[in-house]
């Protein structure tokens, strides 16, 4: 179990000095430029570099803050996505512990992030950063139902809450054929989950300075980076187990056909902030009330009809 | 109930049509290029400081120090000295002080034997006021070196009361 814990702290480091390594790059490469090239190899040690300069920054505490809450609210956005590494299924034997509501628990703990997020904009007193949790609850609440519904819909088909249940159940087809509209859906509410753009409007730079973490400096807000991209990475990994066969894949060993996945689903949504412009808050929620929400409901009908009929 | 399934695949194909963009300029090679390492050439037209131009025919410049564009440089910047040999002038010394200069390019225009021109240097920074003084003939010099050939000998007059300075800097 300790090994476990260390491999996956291991882990989300290094996925996210990876991820914001990557970012940078596929954001220079949309604009034609070459992105980070100095330190290191084409950049590779730009983020090693950058966090080492975040630690050494001062922790600021603006006056007036609720302190406890203040101070807590970083823990608590970076304490459950330790837990959501215990379920993923890397590969046939790497999972830490393969439980029989492994998919529940995903989404339960991710939920966590939405009361960090409250959290961190109410303690900070500073109408910006309540205005981004007002924002991010929102939002969170009303994707995350059709983000359920279209996870549902998956677990009709196999039965089972387990992940390894549902990466052995696509022996013959990855789900993303038999369900596009499911995965289309998924994808969308997943951008949106992670407060990514076009749904980024809890910390829209251009109106709200940086939303919830606007108050926080140094390792804080170090944390709640790290948690955004580790966000990242678990909602890819939840997508490759749900529609894209999991590990499964030839020639290759399974833990690279599963982070291939992952980072290929990571690119796609780096591809979609870096193409759609920022979503106006009513338009943000009105497609997920009008749009996803009605589709996913009728995409969860459809399959329990056809499992019914079939 | 049409129009709003028409609206849906409209702005998803609006959205796919967007992503098609961004990803042909993902594929497309970069266009920054790292300064200090890479360079551009630097296209012909360009107006930097002004150069002898050295003449393809006997690789050589065609000064005559006569001094027009001494005369007529509105900043008083062109240094030049001549000297007659073989009742013909030639240029010993033909220096300019760049940091006064305001690129108008009379003196170009003004040359008699059209023996000035733009050059393309654009790296141009010093830690002090000397280093934008500009030597036309050691450039002349450097540029002759790299089709091979010495500098230029330095012009001797035949007797030393011909020696004549044209125009000092004012």
């Amino acid at each position: 179990m300790i090994v476990a814990l260390i491999g996956v702290i291991a882990l989300v480091s290094v996925n996210a000095l990876f991820l914001i390594w990557m970012e940078r790059k596929v954001a220079a490469h949309i604009q034609l430029r070459p992105g980070p090239m100095e330190v290191g190899f084409h950049g590779a040690l730009q983020t090693v570099a950058d966090a080492i300069k975040l630690i050494g920054k001062e922790l600021i505490t603006p006056e007036e803050v609720d302190r406890p809450i203040y101070l807590l609210a970083p823990i608590v956005i970076f304490l459950p996505v330790l837990v959501l590494f215990l379920v993923i299924p890397f590969a046939p034997n790497l999972i830490i512990r393969d439980l029989n509501v492994g998919i529940l628990l995903i989404f339960a703990f991710s939920s966590l992030t939405v009361l960090s997020i409250l959290m961190a904009g109410w303690s900070s007193n500073n109408k910006y950063s309540v205005f981004g949790a007002i924002r991010s609850i929102a939002q969170n609440i009303a994707y995350e139902i059709p983000l359920l519904i279209t996870a549902m819909s998956i677990i009709l088909m196999v039965g089972s809450f387990k992940l390894s249940a549902i990466v052995a159940a696509q022996d013959k087809v990855w789900f993303v054929v038999i369900q596009p509209l499911a995965f289309l859906l998924y994808i969308i509410c997943a951008t949106a989950e992670t407060n990514r753009a076009p749904f980024d409007i809890p910390e829209a730079e251009s109106e709200l300075v940086a939303g919830f973490h606007t108050e926080y400096s140094g390792m804080r807000f170090g944390l709640f980076f790290l948690a955004e991209y580790t966000n990242m990475f678990v909602v890819s990994a939840v997508a490759t187990v749900l529609f894209l066969g999991g590990w499964r894949g030839w020639i290759l060993p399974p833990v690279v056909w599963f982070l291939i996945k992952v980072y290929a689903i990571i690119f796609l949504i780096m591809w979609f902030r870096w193409t759609f412009p920022r979503l106006r808050f009513d338009q943000l929620i009105s497609f997920a009330w009008k749009v996803l929400i009605p589709l996913a409901f009728v995409n969860l009908l459809v399959t329990a009809l056809a499992i019914k009929l079939f | 109930m049409v129009a709003y399934f028409r609206e849906m695949f409209v702005g998803l194909w609006s959205l796919v049509a967007g992503m098609a963009v961004t990803i042909r300029y993902f594929v497309r090679p970069i266009v920054t290029v790292q300064y200090p390492r890479q360079k551009l050439t630097m296209t012909p037209k360009y107006r930097g400081h002004i150069e002898l131009i050295m003449d393809p025919e006997t690789n050589t410049h065609r000064c005559t120090a006569c001094g027009m564009c001494v005369r007529t440089c509105p900043s008083s910047l062109i240094t030049v000295e001549g000297v007659k040999v073989k009742k013909k002038k030639l240029p010993v010394k033909h220096v300019i002080d760049y940091s006064y200069c305001s690129l108008c390019g009379l003196c170009v225009e003004v040359c008699p034997t059209k023996a000035l021109k733009f050059s393309n240097e654009y790296r141009l920074a010093g830690y002090q006021r000397q280093d934008m003084v500009i030597d036309l003939m050691a450039r002349l010099d450097a540029e002759r070196a790299t089709v091979g050939l010495p500098p230029l000998p330095i012009p001797t007059p035949e007797s030393e009361e011909e020696t004549t300075s044209a125009e000092e800097k004012a």
